[in-house]
């Protein structure tokens, strides 16, 4: 069945969406990430401008990372105090995104930022997923405990405020930064960043894993909230119509697949992610480099009625 | 023959002037109002005509050539070239267009070389080398030449979306003064006042010309959706989001694990 987006601009196959939007979900829940990451490139690769796939994409995260955000305060698995101050520059962040995505689209340089931003990113963040997935691996073999040290430098800057469900007492100046930062190329690149953000609060902010995916999850979901009102002022790109399609999809997709996901170990579990996300990265990183079909593209400023 | 048909051409002018003109036209088209809903997977609008001869006409001429021009809602647009910088492909030059139809289609009974010479062609504007597409070339509002790449690609791009075509075979003579054409309407023609303009010629002599014209407009939920978008971006914002936090705050309710 055919159905026309009305902002992409492009008569799809509705089913096919559907489908996408559910094989998206499937991962996203099996690995608990919000799946943007691969959700904007496919659409992408559908066809789909990568301009409207961005923007529409930030509406269809906000959807998947809400219904995971209720079941984790359910839980008690979310830092009121902590996802606060992330939020602070989450918001911060997605606004100089939405802005900068402007800009080089009125500069006919936005795709190709996207994709340099997708290359960058994923090429980094799948090569050391998969590489601290293939590691774990071998210690569990091996027999090894891995070391943990308790305290880093970030753990020296000032400001410091207690967060009593997570129990870590923490400057605010790192959360923060981070919080612009995952604002930031979330409005740009369309993901909600809980894969790069997950990582980053275990390993540097040393939150524990109990409150770690649920906080994550409430920036994302307000982040991308905020960069779809944002998106759908400024640049009028966000459409409606393949936004619910996805979420449809991802929603229920995703219900399989955090089942599937408890049946594999966690190690397991990443170097898969790392995986797949290192594939999507080159899979960017190949377009760039060949020669496409076509030199010329063209823009239209708006018909004149 | 160059020489001889701008003589021609003359003599007809100055006819034309002087009394009632040689030849009418008079066409219509099937459908004034084209109402594109989202199942519109395209469509074909069909223009018939005929030439209405009178006392001044020559009675020694009845080959008569007709070139339809099919011009939609004009646009600004932006044609941009790729080139290979630092091992990747970016978007280096490009060339603005000004005003220029976000339709256009050129028909004509037979090559639009064979029914009339190239100064006529570019006069009156016949075949897409021969249209007018002013670019903004620095400070300067020109055309180019048909073989400027930046123009050549904006016409293959829309070429290949559908959406500038031409066909010299398009127009049916069904009696040496009745003609009819179609005119193919893509699924994602623009919205719309679409501008046809019928030209006459004979012996490679523009003789008289008519216009008409039709509207296309979107119907549905989905321009409603693209109209909503484009005029208050806040309130669509305001209710995607709801949209996103209800579809999320159901699939909780309905996949709960209780």
């Amino acid at each position: 069945m055919q159905l026309y987006l009305p902002i992409a601009d492009l008569p799809v196959n509705i089913f096919l969406v559907l489908a996408m939007g559910a094989a998206v979900g499937f991962v996203s829940g099996m690995f608990g990430i919000g799946g943007g990451f691969l959700m904007t490139p496919l659409l992408i690769f559908l066809g789909i401008a990568p301009a409207v796939a961005v923007a529409s994409v930030t509406s269809h995260i906000a959807a998947s990372s809400f219904s995971g955000a209720i079941s984790y305060w359910r839980r008690r698995a979310i830092d009121p105090a902590l996802a606060t101050v992330l939020l602070c520059g989450g918001t911060t962040g997605t606004a100089l995104g939405v802005w900068t995505f402007t800009l080089l689209r009125a500069l006919g340089q936005l795709d190709l930022m996207i994709a340099l931003s997708y290359v960058a990113l994923l090429t980094t963040v799948g090569g050391l997923m998969f590489w601290e997935g293939l590691r774990a691996m071998m210690r569990i073999r091996q027999g090894v405990v891995p070391p943990r040290r308790a305290h880093n430098w970030i753990h020296g800057l000032p400001l410091k405020m207690r967060f009593k469900r997570s129990k870590i007492y923490l400057s605010v100046i790192p959360v923060i930064v981070i919080g612009i930062m995952i604002g930031f190329i979330g409005a740009i690149m369309g993901i909600g960043g809980g894969f790069i953000l997950v990582p980053i609060m275990i390993y540097l902010l040393r939150v524990p894993t109990s409150t770690v995916i649920g906080t994550s999850m409430v920036l994302t979901l307000v982040t991308m909230l905020f960069a779809t009102l944002l998106h759908a002022m400024t640049n009028h790109l966000v459409d409606a119509v393949l936004a619910l399609i996805l979420m449809v999809g991802g929603v229920t997709g995703a219900q399989f697949g955090a089942r599937a996901g408890q049946k594999i170990r966690g190690e397991q579990l990443r170097l898969l992610l790392g995986l797949l996300i290192l594939a999507v990265g080159i899979r960017f990183a190949v377009e760039l480099v060949i020669r496409p079909d076509d030199l010329f593209t063209i823009r239209e400023l708006g018909v004149s009625e | 023959m160059i020489a001889r048909s701008v003589v021609a051409a003359l003599i007809l002018l100055s006819l034309g002037n002087a009394s009632a003109r040689a030849e009418r036209l008079i066409v219509s088209v099937s459908n004034h109002r084209v109402t594109v809903t989202p199942n519109y997977s395209g469509e074909e609008l069909v223009l018939f005509g005929s030439v209405e001869k009178d006392a001044a006409t020559p009675a020694d001429r009845n080959a008569y050539d007709l070139v339809v021009t099919v011009i939609g809602p004009r646009a600004d647009m932006v044609t941009r070239r790729k080139e290979r910088k630092f091992g990747i492909w970016i978007n280096t030059d490009y060339r603005q267009f000004l005003q220029v139809p976000a339709y256009l289609a050129l028909f004509a009974n037979r090559p639009f070389e064979q029914i009339a010479p190239p100064e006529v062609a570019r006069r009156q504007q016949l075949g897409l080398n021969n249209v007018l597409l002013t670019q903004r070339v620095g400070t300067d509002y020109a055309d180019v030449v048909p073989n400027d790449p930046f123009r050549s690609a904006f016409v293959r791009l829309r070429t290949q979306r559908g959406l500038y075509r031409e066909d010299p075979a398009a127009v049916t003579l069904l009696t040496p003064t009745l003609f009819r054409t179609s005119i193919p309407l893509p699924a994602e023609v623009p919205i719309g006042t679409y501008q046809v303009e019928i030209k006459l010629l004979a012996n490679g002599v523009f003789l008289t010309k008519t216009e008409t014209a039709f509207e296309i407009v979107k119907v549905g939920f989905e321009q409603f959706v693209a109209t909503t978008a484009r005029q208050n971006g806040f309130v669509y914002g305001l209710v995607t989001a709801a949209m996103a936090l209800m579809s999320g705050w159901m699939a909780s309710i309905v996949f709960r694990k209780d």
